[in-house]
């Protein structure tokens, strides 16, 4: 309970997030959420396994609604709008709101099916042949494939595949991106590209990211938000909560609690 | 304790002695048991193959020497599949039954792949995870285990009484579909279970409905393996004898069914009636019908194989 906190920003926000708690079922798996997210700014959620990072990411764009027994109690409101509202269409949602997953997974068809399917379920299909070279290009993608893209997305490598994915992304033009883990699969190299291509789209969209790993926060995060697990008393159960929430370069220098200069130190999770 | 055993467990000397030998004898003794296994299912394969090829090949060529007295009537393939049947064994012609059996894939494909697929995909993609839900699921898996005679008997209440087709071919081929339909659900559902869950995610994150996502990256992806289980359901159906006898098929048919309501025999019930004639002749004419159905049946597997090859690289 003492964690609740909300750190105001003058910047604009686009996510308010507030006492937000998510269970499946009897499980509660993050609860006690405050927070503010602020427009076209990288914003990194970082903390242990277990600690809920996922589950929260995927509740700004609804992906939670599929899994069976998942509920979400307290508030998110994008753009001033109570996302989980029942007037509000998830699909409409996702529409603004891209997701960007873990492990890349591009469609089993051509590259340029992966893009042109998110096109046409939007009924983005007028340019399409420009669409897809725009999206592309800002993916940083299109130098490598402009050639084949009637080649199988498959075919193509981790990091590839991945920005593939952010192409597809970006190409339904939303206003946010969330990205769980995206690097997590790749190497180093293709990680470096990623990171950089972020810092490209940030000036476009608004980006969420989860992330285990810290130097990649530090490195290309504005604002960071720790999470931990707290074991309840009977030792049985663990649920995640946010710790502390605040600008990237404070949190990686002066952190307000001890439980985040443990964990950013790596003497703690 | 721990860190001496691993000490023990390092040394040279456990590396040179080891239970290598011991482990060898073992292992070959338990690989030889296994190809025991394999061995006995081929033989009995090639046994069956040899035997009904030795006998029958000579309905289906025509260097066969005939005794001395009569020429053979039908002594090559395209004559043994056009010539009506016959109460000479050597004049007798699949050709009805082989008609039949067309006829009667025909309309299993028909109305199988719609309902079949179209189960699998509600139930795999759609359905609520309730309790009824559990329950289809769990009458599906009996369903494919009934034995076919019963089938038989639904047929012919269900088609031939209640529904007025008579004992035609269109109530023998929706009999078998009939027969078929669990197999080919619980195979579809495979298909649609085997396409991993990142392509739905990726396709809903990128404001996809459900159904645009089901219909136009799930199901494309499933689409061969879908192919497969129905063609291998068609292979148990070409081969069923007691549902067809049950629901009437006809056991002496002298014309080819043309509407899908003729009377019908089919290539099974055909090798079954001139098995059981006693005159040796109609041996070797009831060999003939179970190398063509063995022949189907191969090119039937050869295509699920070749399918499956195809296509399961692209997932």
């Amino acid at each position: 309970m003492e964690t609740k906190e909300t750190v105001q920003v003058n910047n604009e926000s686009v996510f308010n997030v507030s006492d937000l708690s998510v269970s499946y079922g009897d499980f509660v798996a993050i609860k006690n959420v405050n927070m503010d997210i602020t427009k076209n700014k990288i914003t990194a959620f970082i903390g242990p396994s277990g600690c809920g990072k996922s589950t929260l990411i995927r509740t700004f764009n609804r992906m939670n609604d599929l899994i069976l027994g998942a509920k979400v109690n307290g508030t998110i409101t994008y753009q001033g709008v109570d996302l989980y509202d029942k007037m509000v269409d998830p699909v409409q949602v996702r529409r603004r709101i891209g997701m960007v997953f873990q492990k890349p997974n591009p469609f089993p068809k051509t590259i340029k099916e992966n893009i042109t399917f998110g096109l046409k379920v939007n009924n983005m299909t007028d340019n399409m042949d420009d669409r897809v070279e725009k999206a592309l290009t800002q993916a940083a993608l299109w130098d490598e494939v402009k050639d084949d893209l009637d080649k199988n997305a498959l075919e193509l490598s981790g990091g590839q595949q991945q920005r593939l994915c952010i192409a597809r992304t970006i190409a339904v033009e939303p206003d946010t991106i969330l990205m769980d883990e995206p690097c997590s699969a790749l190497d180093p190299v293709a990680t470096k590209k990623i990171e950089d291509l972020m810092q490209e789209l940030v000036k476009e969209f608004s980006i969420l990211i989860v992330t285990h790993n810290m130097q990649q926060a530090s490195r290309s995060s504005d604002y960071c938000a720790f999470f931990t697990t707290k074991t309840s008393d009977d030792g049985k159960r663990r649920t995640g909560e946010l710790v502390e929430f605040n600008e990237t370069s404070v949190m990686f220098t002066t952190p307000d609690k001890e439980l985040t200069e443990q964990y950013i130190s790596g003497r703690f999770g | 304790m721990l860190p001496e055993s691993i000490e023990k467990n390092m040394s040279n000397e456990t590396l040179i002695t080891g239970k290598k030998a011991e482990n060898a004898i073992k292992e070959s003794l338990f690989l030889f048991t296994l190809y025991i296994c394999v061995t006995i299912a081929i033989l009995t394969l090639m046994t069956l193959i040899y035997d009904v090829l030795s006998t029958g090949i000579t309905r289906l060529t025509s260097d066969y020497e005939v005794g001395l007295i009569t020429k053979i009537q039908i002594d090559n393939p395209v004559d043994f599949l056009t010539t009506l049947d016959s109460r000479y064994p050597d004049r007798a012609g699949i050709g009805p039954a082989f008609a039949g059996t067309v006829w009667l894939m025909i309309i299993v494909v028909f109305v199988t792949f719609p309902f079949g697929t179209g189960a699998a995909i509600y139930l795999q993609e759609f359905a609520p995870k309730n309790r009824l839900t559990r329950f289809i699921e769990l009458n599906l898996t009996n369903l494919a285990g009934v034995p076919s005679v019963i089938y038989g008997l639904l047929g012919l209440a269900v088609f031939v009484r209640l529904a007025g087709f008579g004992r035609s071919v269109l109530s023998g081929g929706l009999t078998l579909t009939l027969l078929i339909l669990p197999v080919v659900i619980v195979a579809s559902r495979e298909a649609l279970k085997a396409v991993p869950d990142t392509i739905r995610q990726g396709a809903l994150a990128l404001g996809a409905t459900k159904f645009q996502a089901v219909f136009r990256q799930v199901v494309p992806s499933a689409i061969p393996g879908m192919v497969t289980g129905m063609v291998l359901g068609l292979s148990r159906a070409i081969g069923e004898t007691a549902p067809l006898i049950f629901m009437g098929a006809l056991t002496y048919v002298n014309y080819f069914p043309d509407t899908p309501l003729s009377g019908f025999t089919a290539i099974p019930i055909q090798v079954y009636n001139w098995i059981g004639y006693p005159q040796a002749e109609w041996k070797e004419t009831a060999s003939a019908g179970i190398i063509l159905l063995l022949g189907l049946l191969l090119i039937m597997n050869s295509l699920a194989i070749f399918i499956r090859n195809r296509y399961e690289k692209d997932l």
